[in-house]
């Protein structure tokens, strides 16, 4: 019994923050905010040089062989910096998806792509009406009518859905082409399944990480910003929102860490972990995107500055791949579906007392 | 590394706590520990844990003890509160002040006063609020003055949990009299059964004498009863207040105990609850679920050797939040019913969930308002100028 991440884990972390603040920078990212791409080859690049991107493809495809433990600190970071290309939907889940879809052919044809960066691979699952990145993606992983295809980008037919994060890039798909059946039936539900609770962890990481940020320009406009001749945040109605926040994210960081620990070890509890992490981070991003507005004040109302680059991520994430309504439904179901549901913590602390 | 399962000697001692507490945890629930009669009751419990060695099984074998880790502690927590087990009458002692006592008392001080804490002979109270010293600890008058080998303590304390009945006191007192705010205030530790001490019960809101004034007239208190430094008492009271607002004095299977009687509550009402009343039953295992999680983290951060800070004022607040809340929840499920008493004969599964009400709406109060402890959070975790 041990919590605490291995120093390896922490040290990827900490070589991966230089690396985004470098490559990831708000002019970076408004510059193609315009841009009907909307993604910098550049820096994907440099993604796939630190390693990120093939964290879950196994070693003999050409990645590091890792797990969602090694993964979650490095999402945090890129939530921390607002990237804005798809690093959830390739490395997180069409990854993984890739490696134990059993289809010998496509995973030697891809995985090794994804780790060098070479490909951009989306997934479509049902609960997301427009798929991320979907037009600008190399194949596309898609759930339909009982089964995963598999469809390049030449078999498509996208439209772009306008949406209210500049950065953020979704579309509607038709089929016009081939498509390669990867898996059908149980085998394409379950296989699904723990796709939609990859994606859920990772986005879930990717909002602490945006949380955190959040809470680091409030409180830097806070001291620095003077009225009635103080710092705005010597005064406790400041303090007291901003506290409240940091509540918020000190208790939705043990639930991403454990969903990720569930998922690495394929818990019997995986799917109602991933919704709670999901859940209580999706609570604290979105109390920090609008505690930090309020803090900024009129200034923050702007679009010059560039605290909107976070907020509308925090709101974009948090209705993807389910709300926090959605997964707190789930969460719900789970525990009051009939006695002795899920345990409490990592031991069934019992649920008998009346 | 994170690492989730539990060892064969954690499961061995989980079994052997959970078979123990089977045997012993008393069949109908004590009387309130706020009553003279529950008071007795609550410290005959206490006896009997530690005939178990299970009164506080993370302290040193000498002082009755286990010698367990924080993780085994846990683990007794877990099955301590899912047994259904009374509640700590001597939780000012053995949680607050036992760790204080370890980190800041003298060899004789912790052989003297250990043990008799952990079997419950000594029940003690907390001595630090005054009428003018509540929120602002710092502004506290009540004073000790040297005579020879002596403190002569003057002035008054008030709400002492349990005082009307404790043993001891352990408080804080002006030594300096010249000193202002937070220097020269010195950790005393006062038998209550003193010339010049005079306890005063005070009602609570649930009509019971939970807590206490005490006032000082001229009580001449043994120097060798000084905790710490002498005027440097804060910084202990500091280390004292970072195990109330933390992990010690609230482990989580409180809450988690609390949430699955929630549980049960709800599904025995789910035809008639009000719809919206899942989301709020949703919410109270995740809280309970997410405190159990942070206090494992620290738990393991802490065995590294790492420290507790201002950290322990977020904890505070989500543990004494999540706890109102989740009562809030069991009353809005028992709808028109949520007024009776136990006893009432309409009162149906009321239970307890009324009395737990009115016990977790002090938790916000206690251990250093919320507010202050966002006061805390902004100024010293998030780094915010002080006002």
């Amino acid at each position: 019994m041990q919590f605490t991440f291995t120093e390896d884990q922490n040290l990827f972390r900490d070589s991966l923050r230089p690396l985004l603040e470098k490559h990831c920078t708000p002019e970076s990212i408004r510059a193609l905010w315009d841009d009907e791409r909307g993604r910098s080859t550049e820096r994907w690049a440099a993604l796939a040089s630190s390693g990120l991107l093939g964290v879950l493809v196994p070693e003999s495809h050409g990645g590091l062989g890792m797990n969602e433990l090694d993964l979650v600190l490095p999402l945090e970071e890129t939530g921390r910096v607002a990237l804005p290309e798809p690093v959830v939907e390739t490395a997180a889940v069409a990854a993984p998806l890739l490696a134990e879809c059993g289809n010998e052919e496509l995973a030697g044809r891809w995985l090794p792509a994804i780790a060098s960066g070479e490909a951009v691979v989306t997934v479509a699952g049902h609960i997301n009406p427009a798929v991320a990145d979907a037009g600008d993606a190399d194949l596309v992983l898609i759930e339909r009518a009982g089964e995963i295809a598999a469809v390049e980008r030449a078999a498509l037919k996208t439209e772009r859905q306008p949406t209210s994060d500049p950065s953020r890039r979704l579309y509607t798909f038709e089929i016009t082409g081939d498509a390669t059946t990867v898996a059908s039936g149980d085998e394409a539900q379950a296989m699904m399944q723990r796709a939609a609770d990859r994606a859920a962890l990772a986005i879930a990481a990717q909002q602490l990480g945006i949380t955190a940020r959040l809470i680091e320009l409030a409180v830097d406009y806070a001291k620095d910003r003077h009225q009635f001749g103080k710092p705005i945040g010597s005064f406790q109605a400041i303090k007291h929102h901003l506290a409240n926040v940091a509540v918020k994210l000190e208790f939705a960081r043990p639930m991403v860490y454990r969903a990720a620990h569930s998922i690495a070890t394929d818990s019997p509890n995986r799917t109602i972990d991933v919704s709670q992490a999901k859940a209580m981070a999706d609570e604290a991003a979105c109390a920090a995107a609008k505690t930090a507005l309020q803090v900024h004040g009129a200034i923050g109302y702007t679009w010059e500055v560039d605290l909107h680059l976070w907020m509308k991520r925090a709101w974009a994430l948090e209705s993807s791949w389910g709300s926090r309504l959605y997964h707190r439904r789930r969460v719900a179901d789970a525990v009051l579906r009939e006695r002795g549901g899920p345990s409490f913590g990592f031991e069934a602390v019992g649920t008998t007392q009346a | 590394m994170i690492d989730l399962s539990y060892t064969p000697e954690h499961r061995a001692l989980r079994s052997e706590a959970r078979e123990w507490l089977a045997k012993n945890v008393p069949s109908d629930p004590l009387p309130s520990m706020d009553t003279a009669e529950g008071f007795a009751a609550h410290r005959v419990w206490e006896a009997k844990l530690n005939e178990g060695r299970w009164g506080m099984v993370n302290w040193p074998e000498e002082y009755g003890g286990r010698g367990a880790n924080l993780i085994e502690w846990l683990i007794f927590e877990e099955e301590y509160w899912r047994a259904g087990s009374p509640g700590r009458v001597n939780q000012n002692g053995i949680f607050l002040l036992g760790p204080t006592l370890m980190e800041y008392g003298t060899a004789e001080q912790k052989a003297r006063f250990l043990p008799r804490m952990a079997s419950g002979e000594e029940i003690w109270a907390q001595g630090w609020s005054e009428p003018n010293a509540g929120s602002d600890m710092a502004a506290i008058r009540a004073s000790a003055r040297i005579d020879g080998d002596h403190f002569v303590l003057n002035g008054q304390k008030t709400w002492a949990s349990r005082a009307a009945f404790a043993d001891w006191l352990f408080g804080m007192f002006r030594t300096d009299p010249d000193s202002e705010r937070h220097r020269g205030l010195t950790f005393i530790l006062v038998p209550l059964d003193l010339d010049g001490i005079t306890v005063r019960p005070i009602s609570q809101l649930d009509g019971e004498t939970g807590f206490a004034e005490i006032f000082f007239d001229e009580v001449r208190v043994p120097i060798e009863n000084q905790l710490g430094e002498r005027d440097k008492g804060w910084s202990v009271a500091m280390a004292t207040a970072g195990f109330e607002r933390g992990l010690m004095l609230r482990s989580p299977a409180r809450f988690q105990a609390t949430a699955a009687r929630l549980v049960e509550l709800y599904r025995r009402h789910a035809d008639e609850a009000d719809p919206s009343l899942r989301d709020a039953v949703a919410r109270a295992w995740m809280g309970a679920e997410a405190y159990c999680l942070n206090t494992y983290q620290t738990a393991s951060r802490l065995m590294q050797g790492g420290s507790i800070g201002a950290e322990a004022s977020l904890n505070k607040i989500f543990w004494s939040e999540l706890d109102l809340s989740m009562h809030e929840t069991a009353l809005a499920i028992l709808e028109s019913r949520a007024e009776l008493l136990p006893h009432a004969s309409a009162a149906g599964d009321v239970g307890g969930w009324l009395d737990g009400v009115l016990f977790s709406l002090a938790g916000p109060i206690y251990a250093g308002t919320n507010e202050i402890q966002r006061n805390v959070i902004a100024e010293r975790v998030l780094g915010l100028p002080r006002a």
